[in-house]
């Protein structure tokens, strides 16, 4: 008991002062599974990019084994994520879990490995790709290890079955205090806890108390609680309502993906997980799109922006605006586009236009 | 001459936006007596409820409906439905209700699951429709959802394990599933609809959503006319942002429903004009489509600007379940043509009309 009540303390404080990563002299070391499929095209053109605009990052690549490693009991081998645990930072590409039994799926065995607590998405329009939203600013902050998502379930008897939802004070706590800390970090004026606490009363009941005693200690930022069903209205009706986000599991894993709706899709957002100590894992949400791998078809701008949120995470917040400005300007000019947004360039082009804009 | 032209050309602008004529279809031949009067329980609510409950009253006046209201008082911190409501609405059969509104972590269980539980109203249908004349981003979309009421993540059933642990039961039984099931491919059936969505989770949820959907594709089996297909409850709320008209008729276990709903209204033109209504083997209740416990926020009710185009649709959805199809389509077409001529809309589609207005507009534009 007193070594969690250490752990715990431990993991605060490294979420109070981030790690002091090294200065531009010595490159940072970072993590990279390139993934399978379309993985590896797009890896590669984040590097170019990097590499172009002078990231201070020094790539570690692993890849998915093709034995199941009894260590993880699952693709990924123990090295794999050792390297990210040493390394802090990783970036991760798009991974097809092969079918079978026996092994844990390549997604929870990194979540529970690493303790990845909180996904991070930032939405944001796209100027110059036009979808039916222009105004869209926000993040959504889900809590990613408990809740709905637990997987607890049993068959009472024949017809009758029970799932288990759990929310406990201290993931609560935990998602809440990034949320905050986040939004201070980035400048952010609001956060909005999404719930059903009419409802469930006590279940999201503990999480909206968890939200209120963090929001207590951040005075500077306005905090407002919503419940659900007015949320995803007021999302479809108005999304610049809303600036950051933050939510329990089910309700986090829907509104990420309506609001990823909302700004064009899976193939453009970015998206970060965050982890005990201070690990940040950005990646990819899309598919592995099998049936255009290889072919220098593929659109690497989700990648690309969550290598960006990976960099503000690192506190390099220059290059990453100066990438991300890159990768804007170029979709906004329209000349290199990729097929999935309408144009015609291949990776390549999409990816040199992009080192033209730096 | 000047003097009499003018009120003749004020007169013929005003008529200038197209009449929608109602085209009569072949006649309803009724069953003699179904003309009397009936009695349907209305539960004006919280908040707006008043209003817009009000709002119907006026309408159903103008157009002397063959139904008299039974009132009751009923608010959101009440502990229970009184007694004399809940034995009202299972003689009447039929009840119309405004909001009521759930005090957030207060221990009451809301008062709107409480009735569907007790009156077993397994079915909640909201109808999300583009409006003529209304735009909004999408076009194009018609969605009925058709959510489980009574069971799932709203059974209800919290615990404390330990001080900072909760836990919440979901439960779905076979038993519930497959007769939402039947009543979404039965409403399929009989308003020629073409295409069963299921929405789930049953990747992570494997037993649960994956009892509900197998529910759903046995009752499929039995309706070879109807196209069916499965979708993820994530995918899908994509999906309806940006291509909604791939949907038809969405059948969903209860939270997803809830969320599915707000955000199919909220794409067709708002919770405030999607009809809905709930619905059991013996009773039927009526209120605004998606959002039961919404009712509002003080300024609206101060400046009395409460968008009553919902529950108005929602009574002229109650006016066909009772069989009195003439009614319904007057009252809708009325509402319609309100809508398409864009004069007087409340705050909530863009304009700055109050609630009376409206209804003064729509008891105009009654044939």
């Amino acid at each position: 008991m007193a070594f969690q009540l250490l752990r715990q303390t431990l993991g605060r404080r490294s979420l109070a002062n981030p790690r002091a990563f090294s200065s531009a002299s010595t490159p940072i070391r970072a993590t990279l599974f390139p993934g399978d499929g379309i993985g590896p095209e797009i890896a590669d053109s984040v590097k170019q990019i990097f590499q172009a605009a002078d990231v201070p990052i020094e790539w570690e690549e692993h890849y998915v084994g093709t034995e199941i490693d009894p260590r993880t009991q699952s693709f990924l081998t123990w090295e794999s994520l050792e390297s990210v645990r040493r390394n802090g930072v990783g970036l991760k590409g798009p991974m097809a879990t092969p079918i079978g039994k026996g092994h844990r799926s390549l997604n929870l065995t990194l979540r529970k490995e690493l303790n990845l607590y909180a996904n991070v998405r930032p939405c944001y329009s796209l100027p110059g790709y036009k979808t039916r939203y222009d105004n869209v600013n926000l993040i959504t902050i889900r809590e990613n290890t408990e809740g709905e998502y637990s997987g607890l379930e049993h068959q009472v008897v024949r017809g009758v079955v029970e799932s288990l939802k759990i929310i406990t004070r201290q993931a609560s706590l935990r998602v809440a205090e990034y949320a905050f800390h986040y939004a201070k970090a980035h400048g952010r004026e609001r956060v909005s806890a999404i719930h059903k606490a009419n409802i469930m009363q006590k279940t999201d009941g503990l999480f909206l108390k968890c939200c209120r005693e963090v929001a207590e200690k951040y005075p500077e930022i306005t905090y407002e609680e919503v419940v659900i069903d007015n949320c995803c209205m007021m999302l479809v009706k108005n999304p610049a309502l809303f600036d950051v986000l933050v939510m329990p599991n089910l309700y986090g894993d829907i509104i990420s993906d309506l609001c990823a709706g909302l700004v064009g899709g899976l193939g453009l957002t970015p998206s970060c997980n965050i982890g005990e100590g201070g690990i940040a894992l950005a990646e990819a949400v899309h598919g592995s799109a099998p049936d255009i791998a290889g072919k220098n078809l593929a659109n690497p701008t989700a990648l690309l922006l969550s290598g960006v949120a990976m960099l503000r995470h690192l506190n390099l917040h220059d290059k990453a605006e100066l990438i991300q400005k890159a990768i804007l300007n170029t979709i906004a000019e329209g000349k290199h586009r990729t097929a999935d947004l309408g144009g015609s360039s291949k990776t390549t082009e999409f990816t040199q236009a992009i080192i033209d804009h730096l | 001459m000047a003097r009499r032209s003018l009120p003749l050309l004020r007169h013929l602008l005003a008529r200038s936006t197209p009449r929608r004529i109602q085209t009569r279809s072949v006649t309803y031949m009724h069953r003699p007596g179904d003309g009397t009067p009936r009695a349907v329980t209305l539960i004006p609510g919280d908040g707006i409820g008043p209003l817009v409950t009000g709002a119907v009253e006026q309408v159903m006046a103008a157009m002397q409906a063959p139904v008299f209201f039974e009132k009751f008082e009923v608010h959101g911190n009440m502990k229970a439905m009184p007694q004399k409501v809940m034995d009202s609405i299972r003689r009447n059969k039929v009840c119309l209700k405004g909001g009521l509104v759930t005090p957030m972590g207060g221990g009451v269980s809301s008062l709107n699951v409480q009735l569907r539980k007790e009156l077993d109203l397994y079915a909640s249908l909201v109808n999300c429709i583009n409006l003529p004349g209304l735009r909004t981003r999408h076009d194009n979309v018609d969605i009925v959802v058709i959510r489980e009421n009574t069971e799932g993540e709203y059974s209800g059933l919290e615990h404390e394990v330990i001080p900072g642990v909760v836990e919440s039961l979901k439960v779905i039984t076979k038993f519930c599933s497959e007769r939402i099931a039947n009543y979404a491919f039965e409403y399929a059936y009989l308003n020629n609809r073409k295409k069963v969505t299921a929405v789930h989770k049953a990747n992570i949820m494997k037993l649960a959503d994956g009892l509900f959907l197998e529910s759903c594709r046995e009752v499929a089996k039995k309706y070879t006319g109807i196209k069916y297909n499965e979708i993820i409850v994530d995918n899908c709320c994509m999906q309806l942002v940006s291509k909604p008209e791939q949907f038809d008729v969405m059948v969903t276990p209860n939270l997803y429903g809830n969320l599915i709903a707000n955000t199919a209204a909220g794409i067709a033109g708002g919770t405030g004009v999607m009809p809905g209504g709930n619905v059991g083997a013996e009773h039927a209740v009526f209120e605004q489509g998606a959002s039961a416990g919404n009712v509002g926020n003080d300024k609206i009710l101060e400046q009395k600007t409460a968008n009553p185009v919902a529950l108005l649709m929602s009574s002229a959805m109650m006016l066909r379940h009772l069989q009195f199809p003439a009614f319904a389509d007057r009252l809708e077409t009325a509402v319609e043509q309100v809508i398409l001529e864009g004069k007087y809309r409340t705050k909530d589609l863009g304009g700055t009309s109050t609630t009376q207005e409206i209804v003064d507009a729509v008891i105009d534009a009654l044939d």
